[in-house]
């Protein structure tokens, strides 16, 4: 086709039928051209935006392929963040989210739709079903935000203690969970509960699928065959042998057998954090400076 | 005992350089116990008892266990299957429709067969495969595209391929086929994609289909009156799971699975006959003798598909299933009549019986929009992993396991071969730990004799062998061996996989291994 197009003037009259289609071949190109851009215009926003019966029947769509990992109702699951948040990681526009829920999110555990072995995945009007409901929950976030992220960092590294244990951006402890992207995907209850309640759900989930963390941070108290006692958290398991970390960053490879006494228990050897001894203000920094990194 | 072992050692010398094959014909597969080297069937015997009359390695020796030989597969995901082992060479699948045939003594590839399968098939809970059937010269297989296929034994060249249903739809093979008389006996999957579930015959010379029984009775048949409206056409009541065969009264029983949608039962009104049931069909035309129909309109995805056992108790011929549903089943075989129904794992979900003793679900036990706590969870009491029963100590070994969900129901329209579950599970947020155990319960009163906890819940079957043992891995991948009259821990080996499979036994050169898959690998086990 390039050859009817860059025709020298001379030529015009030689091939008018040629010209005649090589120009009507270039106005059809730029119509699809026009109408790609469009379409493209189109589905960068939902065309199922505040249709409240498509929001009903993607909550149903979310419930069966999505809730597992991000909760009932959005607000997070173990794995998955709280998608009521306004301010999302990996999309923000209508077509940003179709992306991310037709191909996944490379390196982390979000799959591409129809990869969960669970048949062909969702159709396209699905999809939009389900940006529709994930818009219908959405919280919008405060007008002014809460908590002051610089005291938040002093508090985590300094008198709160939380570093002695926790890492956040390559800083911290081992013995509990590296909590660099927390505040990016949990809800500030979520963290809130963690910190006042440690025990109430150790680290979040019980499946593969609704796991935070690959551990679950159980804690361990054994009494070795010399009459050493260790209490720490578990790194793994299984039925033989256990592999644990005590408060000094120490690893132990037991062999369950040889232990004079094991046990094992879901209270976390994290302290209990009552507001005598975190107060509310300082929480708030402290989830500020976790919100803060977590969406970078 | 010891003619026994004798006569291994009298096989193993037939056997030096050259193998003679043998067809495996019928007879041999009703008189397997005449057999006790080879595994001719995916329980190992047509009565499903998971049990090997092997006592080489016993409850004195088994500590001495070693890895004899491990094959790769070279497949990812969960490995379930089961192999089959003729006269020295071992049969067993893997995912995606893999088989192969291997040296039973070493682990060494005879032949492989991969299926080429479609990219849009439709599996529900992974692209597994249970195993496989031999009958004659061939081996057979249940495809994920939902053929039927025959393998040559000895290349594994493909003899025939009959095409069941269309993939497309939601339907597929999982289960290990069941070979009786000239028939290949099979179940297909797909009770999460509304499938109309049926069991299939297919003559094993030609792949001719000599019979199939649809689990959800048409208009006119008896039981079609238990779906409302169309509701039958999706109604699911799949057969994914091997069954058993009776040679004395010709009878194949085999178990269903789920209604569609799985966890709504608004628009299907009714019993939902014949799912989450136990058939016992004629072998030779698949007409239906009874059906036993453990949960009525089931709403927790509580498949019947758990391999039932046949046992023989004076006069008295039962079969006895531990059901999904948590309840341990023993029926009257020549009847369909139940005898009684015991609760061996946690449920909150029925706390009274029906006239003839059938629990019956409280009705607070439906899911609800918001969801709410039902034990056992989704994933069940038990599940696929294949239990065992031994004859000698008259137990009935089941991997167990303690969890409930939160169950939530929401409408969703049928879309051929799309998912359709109406609704889903959640783990419950009451952060209680799952528990997981092997349990040996007393088929005669329900009483569980022991139970090993497992660190966690395990998809690991059972196997029991006439050395007193029972076999079975964890989710941790270790291989374990029990005591089978105490659950004592006798023995352990690290495999680096979790166990999805069940556990088998066979002898070659006089020897007696047990083998099981893990992780994406075969392992066999033996005596020094």
């Amino acid at each position: 086709m390039s050859l009817t197009i860059h025709q020298s003037p001379r030529d015009k009259n030689k091939f008018p039928l040629v010209a005649l289609r090589a120009r009507g071949f270039f106005l059809a190109c730029v119509c699809l051209l026009l109408l790609a851009a469009i379409r493209v215009a189109a589905d960068d926003r939902n065309p199922l935006a505040g249709d409240a019966k498509a929001a009903k029947a993607g909550e149903y769509e979310f419930r069966i392929n999505c809730a597992l990992c991000h909760g009932l109702g959005a607000r997070g699951g173990g794995r998955g963040p709280d998608l009521t948040r306004a301010q999302k990681k990996h999309a923000h526009s209508d077509a940003e989210m179709f992306q991310v829920i037709s191909s996944g999110i490379p390196g982390t555990a979000m799959p591409s739709n129809g990869t969960n072995g669970q048949g062909v995945g969702m159709t396209d009007e699905e999809i939009w079903q389900i940006i529709a409901y994930i818009r219908s929950v959405e919280v919008k976030a405060p007008a002014k935000p809460i908590g002051n992220v610089a005291h938040g960092k002093e508090l985590f590294y300094g008198d709160a203690n939380c570093s002695l244990c926790h890492m956040v951006e390559g800083k911290g402890g081992r013995l509990g969970p590296e909590l660099t992207s927390v505040g990016g995907s949990r809800t500030r209850e979520a963290i809130i509960d963690s910190v006042r309640n440690p025990s109430r759900h150790l680290a979040w989930g019980l499946t593969e699928s609704t796991k935070e963390f690959p551990q679950e941070y159980e804690t361990i108290t054994v009494v070795t065959a010399d009459g050493k006692k260790i209490k720490g958290v578990a790194l793994d398991e299984d039925n033989f042998s256990v592999q644990m970390m005590d408060s000094s960053e120490q690893i132990y490879l037991l062999e369950k057998d040889k232990l004079r006494s094991f046990s094992k228990s879901r209270e976390s050897i994290m302290p209990t954090y009552t507001p005598d001894v975190l107060s509310d203000k300082d929480l708030d920094d402290i989830i500020a400076f976790l919100t803060s990194v977590g969406a970078k | 005992m010891k003619g026994r072992n004798a006569l291994i050692v009298v096989l193993a010398f037939s056997f030096a350089a050259t193998i003679t094959y043998a067809q495996v014909t019928f007879e041999r597969l009703v008189n397997s116990g005449k057999e006790p080297q080879n595994w001719l069937t995916y329980s190992g015997d047509y009565s499903g008892r998971r049990f090997s009359p092997l006592d080489q390695i016993n409850p004195t020796n088994a500590r001495a266990m070693v890895a004899k030989w491990v094959y790769q597969t070279g497949a990812t995901g969960k490995l379930e299957t089961t192999p089959l082992v003729v006269d020295g060479i071992l049969y067993a699948t893997a995912q995606d429709d893999r088989a192969f045939a291997l040296d039973a003594r070493t682990g060494r590839p005879i032949w492989m067969y991969q299926r080429q399968l479609p990219g849009d098939i439709r599996p529900c809970c992974g692209r597994v495969n249970r195993g496989l059937a031999i009958l004659g010269d061939k081996v057979f297989l249940g495809t994920l595209d939902a053929h039927v296929t025959a393998l040559d034994a000895k290349t594994g060249n493909v003899a025939w391929d009959a095409v069941a249903a269309d993939y497309q739809k939601g339907y597929s093979f999982t289960v290990a086929p069941l070979a009786v008389k000239n028939l290949v006996v099979i179940g297909v999957s797909g009770g999460e994609y509304g499938v109309r579930g049926f069991i299939d015959a297919y003559d094993a010379t030609t792949g001719t289909r000599k019979w199939r029984f649809y689990t959800v009775p048409g208009p006119g048949e008896p039981g079609h009156e238990t779906w409302e409206g169309d509701s039958w056409k999706v109604g699911g009541a799949p057969a994914w799971n091997t069954g058993t065969y009776d040679p004395a009264t010709n009878q194949i029983f085999w178990p269903t699975g789920n209604p569609a949608p799985s966890n709504r039962g608004e628009g299907r009104a009714g019993d939902n006959l014949y799912s989450n049931s136990l058939l016992a069909l004629n072998a030779d035309t698949g007409q239906m003798n009874w059906s036993f129909q453990f949960t009525k309109h089931d709403e927790h995805d509580w498949d019947a598909t758990q391999v039932p056992i046949m046992i023989d108790s004076g006069n008295k011929h039962l079969i006895a299933q531990a059901n999904r549903n948590g309840f341990f089943y023993v029926l009257d075989r020549s009847t369909g009549k139940l005898v009684s129904a015991t609760v061996y794992g946690k449920i909150t979900w029925s706390d009274h019986k029906d006239a003839e003793g059938r629990p019956v679900a409280n009705k607070e036990a439906s899911p609800t929009i918001a969801g709410h706590t039902v034990c056992p969870g989704a994933l069940g009491t038990t599940n696929f992993m294949a239990p065992a029963y031994d004859p000698k100590t008259s137990l009935f070994y089941v991997t167990a396991r303690d969890q409930c969900d939160i169950f939530s129901t929401a409408p969703q329209p049928y879309e051929a071969g799309h998912a359709y579950y109406g609704s889903a599970y959640f783990p419950s947020d009451e952060a209680e730990p799952y528990r997981g155990f092997l349990k040996a319960i007393d088929p005669t009163t329900g009483e569980i004799k022991w139970k090993f906890e497992h660190t966690s819940p395990t998809w690991s079957g059972v196997l029991s062998t006439a050395g007193g043992l029972v076999f079975t891995g964890d989710a941790e991948g270790n291989f374990i061996a029990l005591d089978a009259a105490t659950g004592k821990v006798l023995w352990h080996f690290q495999m680096g996989g979790a166990v999805y499979a069940a556990p088998i036994a066979f002898a070659v050169g006089g020897k007696e291994y047990v083998a099981i898959a893990a992780g994406s690998a075969l392992y066999a086990f033996g005596l020094p």
